[in-house]
This record gives C-alpha cells, structure tokens and sequence, in this order.
C-alpha cells in the first residue's frame, strides 16, 4: 500500500492522524527505539526521523539543538538508514525520512532515495528544496516509488500552490505559520483558510504542522486537516520528563 | 522544471524553504525594478560620495615598490569608505532598496564585525530597527565593532551553536527571517546566499572595479596587470574583479584563508585548496568545506571574516573557467604583511585584507617594474587591534589592557 493509500484508509476509522517527529541518535539510537516503541503504542500513524544536518536552517533552538548533539555524538547517515530499516520492519506504519538536501546531494541523490527505499522508507520531507530546484530529487523519488512531500505555506501564492501540488506527492504538509519549528501556534480562522487554499488545489491528504503541540490543537484541526505533526512538543516532553513523560502526552492526545 | 534563474555555470540557485519563496522572489523583483530604474544607481552613487567618501582612493604604494623592487603597487582604499570597509557599498545599496520596499526592520549577520557595523550605520541613517546576529566566537574577537553597533542602535545577538561562527550567524538570521519576512528586510552581508542576493551584492559592490577601471586609465592610461582580493564570502573580490572580467590581460587573484597551512586541516579555504566538495547548504549551492556525508566543517582563520565554510557562487563558477586564481595565505604571513605595510606605507589593513596583501608580496619582487599590481584593502585594521597586539606580542599594550582592567575592577 503506498503511502496515500495508508493515510485514507486510516481516515476511515480515525478523524485525525497523528505524525510524530524525533531526530536520529539525539539522545542515542537505544533512546531513539524506545521512543518509537512508545509512539507506535501509543497510536501515532506515521513517523518522521529526522537525519541530523549542521545547517538545520528550518528548526527552530529544540530541534536544533538536538541534531547538533547527535552530530556531535557521532551519528553517521549510515545509522540512520540502520535505523530506518529496524523499525520500518518491524512496524506496520509509515516512516519517512526528514533532512536537508545536502545529506542526499552528498552521498548522491538517487543512490540515497534507493538506499532509502531498501531500508523500508516510503517518503521525504525536506524543506530546501524547492520545485524548480529539484528535477533530480523528484525524477529519482518518482522511479524508486517515494513520495516527495511539499510544503504549503501561508505566504505561498495561489499559482505556487499548485506548482507545488504537481510535483509532490503522497500528502502535503501544510505549515501553520511563519517562522521555524517550535514555538507554539495560534490556530485560528486564518488557518482554515489556508486550508481551504491549500484543499483547492490537491485531492491528496494534507498535514498541518509547526507548533502543534496540544490536544486542543488536534481538536481544532480534526475534519479539516488528515495529519497533525508534532514535533518539537514531543522533544520537549521526553527531554522534560523521559519515557513516562512521553506516554501521558500522547496519551493525552489520542 | 528547472529554471536556470540565479545560476553561474553550475553553482547558485535558490536552496530555501518554501515560507521564504514569496519573499524571494519579490526581492527580485524589487531589486530589477531599482536595477533598470535610472535614477536608483544615480542616487546610490550620489549617496555614496556624499555618506561614505567615494570615489576611494587608488593609492601608489611607492615604498613598497621600492621594498620589493618589483611591481608597481597600487592599493584600492575601500577602507576609507565610512565605517572602514566595502562593506558600506552593499549596505547603502540594500538601504535604498529597503526604502523603495518600504520594510521598517533589518537584520543581518556578521563575522569580523564590519558588516554588522555597517548595516547597524545604515539602520541609524535611514531610522530603521536593526538586529544583527553574531557568532559567539566571533563576538569575543571582534568586540570593538560589537561596541559600535550597540551604540548605533542596533541589537546584537550572540549566537551560541554550532561552530559559533559566521556560518551559524547565517542560519539564525535566517530563522528571524522566516518569521519577521513581511516587515524584515535581510541584509545579507555577502555574494552568498539565495537568488537574487549573489547578483544583488554584486550589483552594488560593482562600483569599487568601475571606479578602478577608470583611476587606473587616468593615472597610467592603462589597465593593471594583476589585481588582487581577499576571499571570505568573496564581496570585496566580487566587486573589484567585475570591471575586469572581460580584460582577459588582466590577472585575477583571490586569495583565501589559509590559517595554520593548507595541510593543517586549520584554514578557511574553499578554492585555493582540495578540502571543499561541491554541495548545497544556507540556499545556494557551491563548494563547501564538508566532510564526505555533507556535513559542514568548522573553519580557522585569524581573521574572522574569512572564516566561512561556503563561498560565492560567481566565484565557483570563476575559478572553474579559469578566470580567476586562487590562493591562500597563512595566519603568519597576514600578520607579516600587516606589519610590513604599516612600517612601509603607514596604512593598516584588516586582517581579511591583509590576505591580499600576502599574496602580492610573495609575486611582487619577481615580476618585472613595468608590471603594474592593485591590491584591494577591503577594510582597515584598527578593528584587529587586539588581535594583531596579540600576534605582534606587543608589551605595552598588554600592560595597558590590564592596568585598564583593574581600572574597571575597581569601580
């Protein structure tokens, strides 16, 4: 089942689904399964892992913070694609990778779009690399049947929107406000209509993401949106209050 | 798909998450729409002499000449621009562009210090807010200039991760960005960064080769035989080597950070070494210091402007056409050339220039006396004065910096 397939049928039985956020080595792999572990229990639907980049110009001082740590822990590329392959395997969800280009230009694009495929991956978001930038990138997620999530944003122009409608695929992640990851959003009518932009111009499911971070916020975005991302509330939590900490917040999400 | 827009040869590009897009490309707009205006390069140029001494002089260094009984040295003086280097030539520009686009708000990053003084300068000039991050290294080295920019106006924030240097500067300023972008404009301070910054700095630092093309013609009524610039982002040697591009009798020269030696791992030199690989990082693509996953190295380098991981695309694509050489000079040998052409010429150069000043002194005494050499002093020294007190191991002004200490202490 390809990736949008998965997320419809989902819908069918939930009203919202939930796509959790962690970053690969940050505290450590061991740390990092368990997490999944959790989040997989505890009903998230998809997840994105996170390979640590030095220039993560899109996270906000959370996420940041943690890719830097890992890097300086020793994460490699490799152990993340190790990663990749244990828990796609052993879970019956989706997992995608999130990055920045450099990490696949570097190692070759569509050697690293296969490897991914091969570890179990079924998608990518990574947040620079625009349409017009990236005929390599969607010609080798295309061949090797991964989808390329696009983001939509509130400043992106009604034409834009549908430029980027055309190259992505398996669902668009739409991001709730200005700014980097992390600090909290207000939702308000201005995102509904920025929904309803964004609704306008794809037939495939969309995310709402960037600050996401309470049940409310799912409460809010339930029927309007199929995907609440939350990221570094996530971070947060486990860094606050460790495991256990972790369970009560999804806990309380579901 | 693909549209070539913003690219020289292969490097350049617009690498940037979509929330920045829009902002972008009315960017470009407004900057062709200021470019094919008449008027706007009148009124730059008119500002420009009026705010920030241009034309700079061109300067005969005669007791260099001498010295080195080669080559005739001339010495562009972008350090007497206001606020003490070419820096000044961008920022004044994007400030005119910034009150055609009517944004109330400015940030920028910045590595020794100059750009940030600059923009701070421009902020005050035309009543604009004005935040500039600084990586917290480079805060330390650089304090002097962290002082003017506090007192002009501007909020400096010290930026604590990654290598703590420029490049993390960058990436705060862009995370402002992509918040503040409807009322922020970014000053970027180099010929670096997304389209249509490379081609907009370049616009505006174009003014420093015209203007020695035309000395050049009126005070030997020919043009130099080899010019040579410092490269960090690579503005100052952007914006003197343009004039010349198509003089192909004109020799280019860009000369790098090459730290504690190329073979140290400990230098800043993307060109002039075969320690950086072509990649993509901070919106545009060009060789960058990385290791083999893409991961960006730290840099070294004394001076704190050079010390940067990528560098312009147009100078990629320049190097890879052969049309400029680069270079790298060490840390001992900048502080040498700093030494030697304020006892020679009483003129101090900024460490970052100094780097050009290396370079030409290795060729000078070995090229014939009709051969006629510019050297580009993007900025001056006086901001490294603790640095090169340091490097020289100057005893008096260390007694002098303790007894001021205890001065302070004990208030």
């Amino acid at each position: 089942m390809n990736l949008t397939e998965y997320i419809r049928e989902k819908r069918k039985t939930k009203d919202i689904l939930c796509m959790a956020h962690l970053v690969c080595g940050y505290p450590d792999f061991a740390a990092n399964k368990e997490v999944i572990r959790i989040m997989v229990e505890m009903g998230v639907d998809l997840i994105e892992l996170q390979i640590p980049f030095s220039e993560p110009t899109a996270d906000g001082p959370m996420i940041l913070k943690a890719n830097q740590l890992s890097l300086q822990r020793g994460t490699r590329v490799r152990d993340c694609l190790s990663l990749m392959r244990e828990v796609s395997s052993q879970y019956p969800i989706p997992f995608l990778f999130m990055t920045y280009y450099n990490i696949l230009f570097s190692r070759g694009v569509d050697a690293f779009v296969q490897e991914t495929r091969q570890a179990g991956g079924v998608g990518f978001i990574i947040p620079d690399i625009p349409p017009e930038e990236g005929e390599e990138y969607f010609n080798a997620c295309h061949n090797n049947y991964i989808s390329p999530i696009l983001l939509m944003t509130p400043t992106t122009s009604p034409q834009r929107l549908s430029l980027i409608a055309e190259a992505g695929d398996g669902f668009f992640y739409c991001v709730a406000r200005k700014g980097v990851t992390g600090a909290q959003t207000h939702l308000s009518q201005e995102t509904d209509e920025f929904i309803r932009r964004c609704r306008k111009v794809t037939d495939l499911p969309l995310a709402m993401g960037l600050g996401i971070s309470r049940r409310e916020d799912l409460d809010y975005l339930r029927g309007k949106v199929d995907i609440a991302v939350i990221g570094s509330a996530i971070l947060r939590t486990f860094e606050q209050g460790g495991y256990q900490a972790l369970q009560s917040f999804l806990e309380k999400l579901s | 798909m693909t549209t070539k827009r913003g690219y020289y040869g292969c490097f350049g590009g617009a690498f940037m998450p979509e929330i920045l897009i829009a902002t972008l490309s009315q960017l470009e707009k407004d900057f062709y729409a200021a470019k094919s205006d008449p008027g706007f390069w009148s009124e730059y140029t008119s500002l420009m002499s009026s705010y920030s001494c241009r034309p700079t002089p061109l300067t005969l260094a005669e007791n260099l000449t001498r010295y080195f009984g080669g080559a005739r040295i001339y010495i562009k003086r972008e350090d007497l621009n206001h606020t003490g280097a070419h820096k000044a030539n961008n920022v004044m520009g994007q400030g005119l562009l910034v009150k055609r686009m009517g944004k109330k708000r400015v940030i920028a990053e910045t590595g020794a210090g100059q750009h940030g003084v600059a923009t701070a300068t421009m902020a005050a000039r035309f009543g604009l807010d004005c935040t500039v991050y600084m990586g917290e290294v480079d805060v330390e080295r650089q304090r002097p200039n962290v002082f003017w920019m506090e007192q002009l106006g501007a909020t400096v924030v010290s930026v604590k991760d990654g290598s703590r240097t420029l490049k993390d500067a960058m990436n705060e300023a862009m995370r402002d960005w992509s918040a503040s972008m409807e009322t922020t404009h970014y000053v970027l301070g180099t010929v670096c960064g997304p389209h249509p910054f490379p081609e907009m700095v370049a616009y505006f630092q174009s003014i420093i080769g015209q203007e020695v093309k035309q000395q050049m013609l009126q005070r030997e009524g020919r043009l130099p035989d080899r010019i040579y610039a410092c490269v960090g982002g690579g503005s100052n040697a952007v914006g003197i080597f343009t004039a010349f591009l198509e003089d192909r009798q004109v020799e280019l020269h860009g000369v790098e950070a090459g730290g504690k030696g190329l073979a140290s791992g400990h230098h800043a030199s993307r060109l002039a070494s075969t320690d950086a690989r072509v990649g993509i990082a901070q919106g545009y693509k060009t060789f960058f210091l990385q290791d083999e996953e893409g991961q960006m190295k730290e840099t070294y380098s004394v001076a704190a402007g050079l010390d940067y991981i990528g560098v312009s695309p147009i100078l990629a694509n320049l190097r890879e056409t052969g049309r400029i050489q680069f270079h790298a000079a060490t840390d001992n040998e900048v502080i040498e050339a700093v030494r030697l052409t304020m006892k020679k010429e009483g003129i101090i150069p900024a460490l970052e220039s100094a780097h050009a000043f290396a370079y030409a002194y290795r060729e000078a005494p070995t090229l014939s006396k009709d051969t006629i050499l510019v050297i580009n002093q993007s900025g001056r020294g006086d901001k490294d004065i603790f640095t090169i007190a340091d490097a020289l191991g100057d005893a008096k002004w260390k007694e002098f910096i303790i007894k001021k200490a205890r001065g302070y202490e004990s208030h």
